[in-house]
């Protein structure tokens, strides 16, 4: 039988992550048997309700290990060397995806990165994951094992069960060489909700122009009680901050409405926010791929059409 | 003292490809090449020569190695980092390396650095912009046994160390790490140079140094993948979208307003 290792993820409020309960789902999609969860770093309430056979706690991961985890790639590489699971799945995360990396060149094995869809079929692992910006997606098969994958967010949904797992704590007796030093972390500054977690994302790229509109952005964001988000276009023009940026290489993001705004939809944009329940565009031109993906959308200038959605929102919210 | 650094680089087909050239040949699972698209350096990875001729602009002593793997090199792509300002291009050029998965091209950079090297500095991309991954330089820094830091948007020589800032989800860390270490740039860096007249004129008189697999004591059975590709091909998208049409462009704004209320989602 197929054993399936989970490797979970804590996030900054100290909570087992979105990504993770959403592994947890495909993670019971490849085995009849239970699945064991390995617990990376210190959770603030407690992770034994979630819907796993049995938790392995580790204390790896402190404050000079995150974004290196040296620490944690050692001690999953130890559990994994003697517990031999056959799949080993991660949530995508700056985490999931560098300890993942390192955990299969150090067992020698395959990683699959940033999957949408996993599946198992007698000891063969199918995966898919999108390639080339989102503009091809490639099925991939591995036959070795452990095959070590990661997957995108959104790509499943925590199916909302609950477990009562046995949780038992591992220590490996190895400590990872520290020569990487973590020296101090900025953070920047945020108001209103964190645009992973809004409902309501309004993101502007390079048709904004310049900064300043993105001020008209944040209004109506505030608003709609919603994020503001940005192309990297907009990013690399310094006219937003890079944490705003959404895409392959930004944030993901799933909220019930996504506004672009002066963004032409380039796929590695879509990348991160097609999982969006309705997507809305205002582009001034009616060929901008943008509107291939769109639920919504008005061909029209921003300057021309935003102050007036502005107000009706404003108005509907009274 | 001359500091070392090798930059890795890997042609790809331009990213900015619009999407309606970008077609798949699905009965060989590859990409065909666009008409009149060349490919070119993955973006990331000239962020990576940016960020080493930046070593350089602050005063310190470098020599800047491009290294890269694969086969049909178009030159007037590859010659790019040379034109910015680098030193040497090294191509390991043999049939099928344009195809490698990760833990082949790892093996390949390994050897071509064992035998070129030691270098002080191995930088690479954040991910390459065709399969989209993020593997090579973090395995390579497992099988080279080198400390690893990814996503480096600032870097400094500091003596025998370097000081990094590294891009997290909201913000940046401060890292020190040893030399020699691997990182990865990602293009919060800032924009690679363009290349003058000058560099240019000088790249075009550089000869790369070409290496087949036998010149790196390497076979093709050595490179058997670990991920077997079994189909590559664009999804459908049946989107179909609703245009919103005012009596001008202001009405248009207001009557999107009230048809997403309609639909419930403000
Ligand atoms: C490996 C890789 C990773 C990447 N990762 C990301 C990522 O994570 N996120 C991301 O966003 N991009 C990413 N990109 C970049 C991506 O390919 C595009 O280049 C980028 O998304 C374009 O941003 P944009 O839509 O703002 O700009 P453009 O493509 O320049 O589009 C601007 C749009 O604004 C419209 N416009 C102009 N003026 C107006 C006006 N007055 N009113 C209304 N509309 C107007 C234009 O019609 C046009 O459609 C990545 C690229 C690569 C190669
Ligand atoms: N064939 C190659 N030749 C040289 N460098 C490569 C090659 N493939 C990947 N790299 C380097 O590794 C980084 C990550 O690539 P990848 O893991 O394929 O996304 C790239 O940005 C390059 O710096």
């Amino acid at each position: 039988m197929t054993s399936v290792l989970l490797v979970a993820e804590i996030d900054d409020q100290g909570a087992i992550s979105q990504t993770t309960l959403q592994a947890v789902t495909a993670a019971n999609g490849l085995t009849s048997a239970e699945i064991t969860a390995v617990v990376a770093g210190e959770a603030t309430e407690p992770v034994t309700s979630l819907a796993v056979g049995k938790i392995v706690t580790i204390s790896a991961i402190d404050d000079a290990d995150i974004g290196v985890y040296d620490q944690a790639t050692t001690d999953i590489a130890a559990l994994v060397s003697s517990t031999k699971p056959d799949i080993v799945v991660f949530g995508k995360s700056d985490f999931g995806s560098i300890v993942g990396a390192r955990l299969a060149f150090r067992s020698d094995s395959a990683f699959a990165s940033d999957c949408i869809e996993i599946s198992n079929a007698d000891g063969t692992v199918k995966i898919t994951r999108p390639v080339y910006g989102g503009s091809a997606l490639a099925e991939f098969e591995i036959s070795s094992t452990p095959a070590i994958v990661t997957l995108r967010a959104g790509a499943y949904e925590p199916d909302g069960e609950t477990g009562s797992p046995a949780v038992e704590a591992f220590a490996s007796n190895e400590r990872a060489s520290r020569t990487v030093s973590v020296t101090d972390t900025v953070s920047e500054a945020r108001d209103g909700v964190r645009l992973e977690d809004a409902n309501f994302v309004v993101s502007g790229g390079r048709g904004l122009g310049g900064p300043e509109p993105f001020s008209v952005l944040a209004d109506l964001a505030q608003a709609l009680d919603g994020a503001v988000g940005a192309s990297r276009a907009a990013c690399d023009a310094g006219w937003i901050d890079h944490s705003h940026q959404v895409g392959l290489t930004g944030k993901s993001v799933s909220p019930d409405v996504y506004i672009a705004i002066g963004i032409s939809g380039a796929s590695q944009h879509m990348a991160g926010c097609s999982s969006s329940r309705a997507i809305v565009a205002i582009n001034k031109d009616a060929d901008s791929n943008i509107f291939k993906e769109a639920r919504f959308g008005v061909v029209g200038d921003w300057e021309k059409v935003l102050p007036s959605f502005l107000a009706t929102v404003r108005e509907l919210k009274a | 003292m001359t500091v070392r650094i090798v930059v890795l680089a890997k042609q790809v087909p331009d990213p900015e490809t619009p999407p309606s050239q970008f077609k798949i040949d699905e009965s060989t699972n590859s990409v065909i090449p666009a008409n009149g698209v060349p490919p070119v350096v993955n973006g990331f990875d000239l962020n990576a020569v940016e960020a080493a001729l930046r070593l350089r602009d602050s005063g310190a002593d470098v020599e800047i190695t491009v290294l890269s793997v694969g086969s049909d090199f178009v030159m007037d792509a590859m010659k790019k980092p040379l034109a910015m300002g680098a030193d040497r291009l090294v191509l390991v050029d043999d049939a099928g390396l344009d195809k490698l998965d990760a833990s082949a091209t790892v093996k390949v950079l390994a050897a071509v650095i064992e035998k070129d090297g030691p270098f002080d500095l191995i930088l690479g991309g954040r991910q390459a912009s065709d399969w989209d991954q993020g593997h090579v330089a973090l395995g390579l820094a497992e099988v080279l046994g080198l400390p690893l830091v990814s996503l480096v948007q600032k870097l400094e020589m500091d003596g025998a160390s370097v000081s990094l800032q590294r891009v997290i989800p909201d913000g940046y860390q401060m890292i020190t790490a040893p030399v020699p270490s691997i990182l990865t740039i990602t293009n919060e860096l800032g924009e690679p140079r363009y290349p003058n007249l000058r560099g240019i004129m000088q790249a075009s008189r550089k000869k790369p140094e070409i290496l087949s697999l036998g010149d790196i004591g390497l076979t093709s059975d050595d490179l058997a993948p670990r991920l077997e590709l079994k189909r590559l091909y664009v999804p459908e998208s049946n989107r179909q979208v609703e245009l919103i049409k005012g009596e001008d462009e202001a009405d248009s704004g207001k009557k999107l307003a009230l048809r997403l209320r309609e639909e419930k989602l403000i």
